[in-house]
């Protein structure tokens, strides 16, 4: 795949101006001004409770923020709406899966919705790649913290999003599996995308100066 | 990578297909709401005596009262399922328009609780000793009814599914817009009854249930911003 991919490198992919948000009384971001770019993978550090999921719901414009604005490629995402939502892909700490459903239909599911292509062959392979064949006419009722993730997650390997906002995308994954997701991330930011994600974990795989950082703190009034 | 445009037709059929085979795979959803309606049907006639005038004064009154609640018990599944589990936001955040998506849930709603209402109602009006004559308002009242029912639920619904426990408030959101379909619903089979026409009532039902099918998805589409944010 060529490096120009996404043909987003020009202008910030994402954005944000002025950001405040308020929570409960509390003042969780004040004035946060931030700028991604293609080719970036940026961590959201902070202790619990420090606005971390906020910051990255308001990102993905699902959580309306108290005052600023979050632009993709200079445009408001509340003007773009159905651009920037092509661009974007956001797994929450809540994965999305249903219970009722195996693990082929939930991808298919999921990827249909997003207008990927979702026949039977692709899914296999996509599915072999979070390790997880074997499993695919299981209810995800019965698989576990992990694997249920796993669904989630497979729909970065097909992803044509530029945009990977991803809320602890680590929670129950075993050794081998973050070190695919990191593997994942590096092929992701060479091709022209970016990453946003809160952990708590370092990201081991990659050199430290290449993760940018968002610190959030309690901000006292 | 591939990119599909998907239709509006094969976004709604998608996801009507995903709600339905949920509702196959958790049949409490769909026998739940029509034993509810069966036997609150049924406790009429023990409660108040076999008379059969009597019954059959009251039936359609009966009837429709109990479709109303029956569909209110109902509701709750509509988008609480899917809130709970972060698919909501999925869907809110897919590049697809929300009105088709909420569209087809409510569609898929309806099937589920709406469809069984209809199709049961007349056997259990034969057990109210429902007038011969409105049998055919009966049916027409339910088919156009019903569905506004799901339509103005889904409103609800999408304005309380934040909240832990919104079961109160929702009855108390629903219920006062519930109030026109019954009036109108309940004077045809009346009217039906004496053998006079009720087309007029009956196309009262048809203007609720188009404009609800029209302006209710954006408005649950909103709701469900807003509960999400």
């Amino acid at each position: 795949m060529s490096t120009a991919q996404f043909a987003c490198q020009l202008t910030p992919l994402l954005s944000a101006t002025s950001l405040t948000c308020i929570r409960e009384d509390r003042l969780l971001l004040d004035q946060l001004n931030i700028e991604i770019n293609a080719g970036d993978i940026v961590q959201v550090e902070g202790p619990n409770g420090s606005g971390k999921t906020s910051l990255l719901r308001i990102l993905a414009g699902l959580s309306q923020p108290f005052e600023g604005e979050v632009f993709f490629k200079n445009e408001s995402i509340r003007q773009s709406r159905e651009e920037f939502h092509q661009s974007l892909l956001y797994l929450g700490h809540l994965p999305g899966v249903k219970d009722e459903m195996n693990a082929q239909e939930n991808l298919s599911f999921n990827l249909a919705l997003h207008g990927l292509n979702n026949d039977t062959k692709n899914i296999e392979q996509i599915l072999s790649e979070v390790s997880l064949t074997g499993f695919e006419d299981s209810l995800a009722s019965h698989l576990s913290a992990g694997q249920h993730r796993r669904i989630a997650l497979a729909r970065l390997y097909k992803s044509n999003a530029c945009i990977w906002i991803l809320d602890e995308p680590f929670t129950a994954i075993d050794k081998q599996g973050v070190y695919a997701l990191e593997q994942l991330f590096k092929a992701h930011i060479n091709q022209g995308g970016c990453v946003i994600l809160t952990t708590h974990q370092d990201l081991l795989t990659f050199e430290p100066s290449q993760v940018k950082k968002i610190t959030l703190d309690y901000v006292f009034e | 990578m591939s990119l599909i445009n998907l239709s509006y037709s094969a976004v709604f059929s998608l996801v009507l297909k995903r709600d339905l085979t949920i509702a196959m795979r958790h049949k409490d959803d769909i026998i739940n709401p029509l034993l509810f309606f069966v036997i609150v049907i049924t406790l009429f006639p023990l409660g108040i005596g076999p008379e059969a005038q009597t019954l059959s004064r009251i039936a359609p009154g009966i009837i429709w009262v109990a479709a109303l609640l029956s569909t209110l018990l109902s509701l709750d599944r509509l988008f609480k399922s899917d809130h709970n589990d972060g698919s909501l936001e999925q869907m809110l955040l897919s590049p697809q328009p929300v009105f088709i998506l909420v569209l087809a849930k409510i569609f898929a709603h309806w099937l589920i609780t709406g469809l069984p209402l209809i199709l049961i109602a007349p056997l259990l009006a034969v057990l109210l000793h429902l007038n011969e004559q409105s049998y055919g308002a009966l049916f027409l009242t339910l088919l156009l009814g019903t569905p506004v029912l799901s339509l103005l639920g889904a409103i609800g619904v999408g304005l309380t599914v934040g909240i832990k426990k919104g079961g109160v408030l929702l009855s108390l959101l629903v219920l006062p817009l519930y109030i026109p379909v019954l009036i109108f619903a309940t004077s045809a089979i009346d009217t039906a009854a004496l053998g006079l026409p009720y087309s007029g009532q009956l196309a009262i039902i048809a203007a609720l249930f188009f404009g609800s099918l029209t302006l209710a998805p954006f408005a649950v589409g909103a709701a469900l911003k807003i509960s999400t944010n």
